[in-house]
């Protein structure tokens, strides 16, 4: 669906496997991680997750970005955790962070937006007798994707007035033309969209 | 014309999201991504640049008020849940609910429903001091999810309220700034609590 993303294509058993499968398997190991308390069973878990990265060959500079975002976190709550609590406590909240962090990385890299989403509106059918739509998802991802591209122009904009005027460093200088017309924007598409009948559908 | 805005706002309450609601909504998802985009802002003198992000849930309930604004937000962390880089830093995917932060980001949801609904009581339009009580109950809201959802990880309330007390000063800084921000937005856009931009025209 769209260049951005967090998607790694590939042919791996794991991206092969169907979103809603992967997603529940993502829901089990929560769950497990927070019943289990010993160290070395949470250990085996957080290796069994790291062993998924080669299985679904995630590249090598993918890997490197994602170690480099989890040692400062890790690192961090290791030593507030053994400080105030002690090492044992701060071993286990260390491993269950890696495990959730680790699988959910997983997959979000092995799953394609359109997919997800895709698994998302079936998975939310039942909510249908609510008043819930989850058909519209897709539509709603899709515009919300082409409101960043609208508005990231009309920031720029905004930025480069702000800078003619030198105010550079004031914050209400930028964010409240912004917001302003981050609104002009939304009415103009609120009426596209009443015209095109959306809301009466 | 408060009488206009609020039969509005109680006629937005319909089970569809007639579609000037839903173009706010999804417009308002897109800027909190777009706050996430800028590198930081240098404010005032200050070396260090700051993260706007977080302040786009509170703009959002103050803006757009609690159904609008919440379901905003909650557009925008379903963008993140499904894979989309667009949390500061190019983050996103399932990942950042689950670190120390993940509370944080489910009560921004709240917190932006708290705000609105503060926000909402006032007419004909808020100002600065309803918006900055609507918004220290939006943080403290943020706090109260954010806080147990982290204790949950470590297994001990008192140690992840002591670790998230470095936000405090930051998100102290913020609110004021997004109060500041939003009366200024309500100034001079005086139709913003309505959901349609024809009403306030007729």
């Amino acid at each position: 669906m769209t260049p951005l993303g967090l998607y790694q294509p590939g042919t791996s058993v794991l991206h092969r496997a169907a979103a809603g499968h992967k997603f529940l398997a993502l829901l089990a190991l929560a769950v497990l991680i927070f019943v289990v308390h010993s160290p070395v069973w949470l250990g085996v878990t957080a290796l069994a997750v790291t062993l998924g990265y080669p299985v679904a060959r995630v590249s090598p500079r993918r890997c490197l970005q994602l170690v480099r975002l989890l040692v400062p976190v890790l690192g961090l709550v290791f030593a507030a955790q053994w400080w105030l609590v002690g090492f044992d406590s701060a071993a286990v909240v260390c491993l269950r962070l890696l495990v959730t962090l680790g699988a959910a990385n997983l997959f979000t890299l092995t799953t394609r937006v359109d997919d997800l989403v895709t698994a998302v509106e079936r998975g939310l059918r039942p909510t249908r007798r609510f008043g819930v739509r989850p058909e519209r998802l897709g539509l709603l991802v899709g515009l919300t994707l082409q409101a960043v591209a609208a508005l990231s122009m009309i920031a720029g904009q905004t930025r480069e007035a702000q800078r003619a005027r030198s105010a550079e460093r004031s914050l209400p200088a930028f964010a409240v033309p912004f917001l302003i017309r981050t609104l002009r924007h939304a009415d103009e598409l609120g009426e596209a969209l009443a015209a095109r009948g959306v809301d009466d559908d | 014309m408060s009488e206009a805005r609020n039969t509005s706002i109680s006629q937005s309450s319909g089970r569809a999201l007639p579609a000037a609601d839903l173009a706010r909504t999804v417009v308002f998802a897109a800027f909190i991504a777009v706050l996430g985009l800028f590198p930081g802002f240098y404010l005032g003198g200050a070396a260090v640049p700051i993260v706007l992000q977080n302040t786009g849930p509170l703009l959002a309930g103050s803006i757009l008020g609690a159904r609008r604004g919440g379901a905003a937000v909650l557009l925008f962390l379903a963008l993140v849940a499904l894979g989309l880089p667009l949390l500061s830093g190019g983050r996103g995917g399932l990942a950042v609910f689950a670190g120390p932060s993940g509370g944080f980001l489910i009560g921004y949801v709240f917190s932006a429903v708290v705000v609105g609904l503060i926000v909402q009581r006032a007419t004909p339009r808020p100002g600065l001091l309803v918006l900055l009580l609507a918004n220290v109950a939006g943080v403290a809201v943020d706090y109260l999810v954010g806080i147990p959802y982290w204790a949950a990880f470590t297994g001990d309330l008192r140690v992840a309220a002591i670790q998230s007390l470095v936000f405090v000063p930051g998100d102290a800084a913020k609110l004021v700034l997004v109060s500041l921000v939003a009366a200024a937005v309500h100034r001079a856009v005086p139709t913003v609590p309505a959901a349609s931009p024809r009403t306030a025209e007729d």
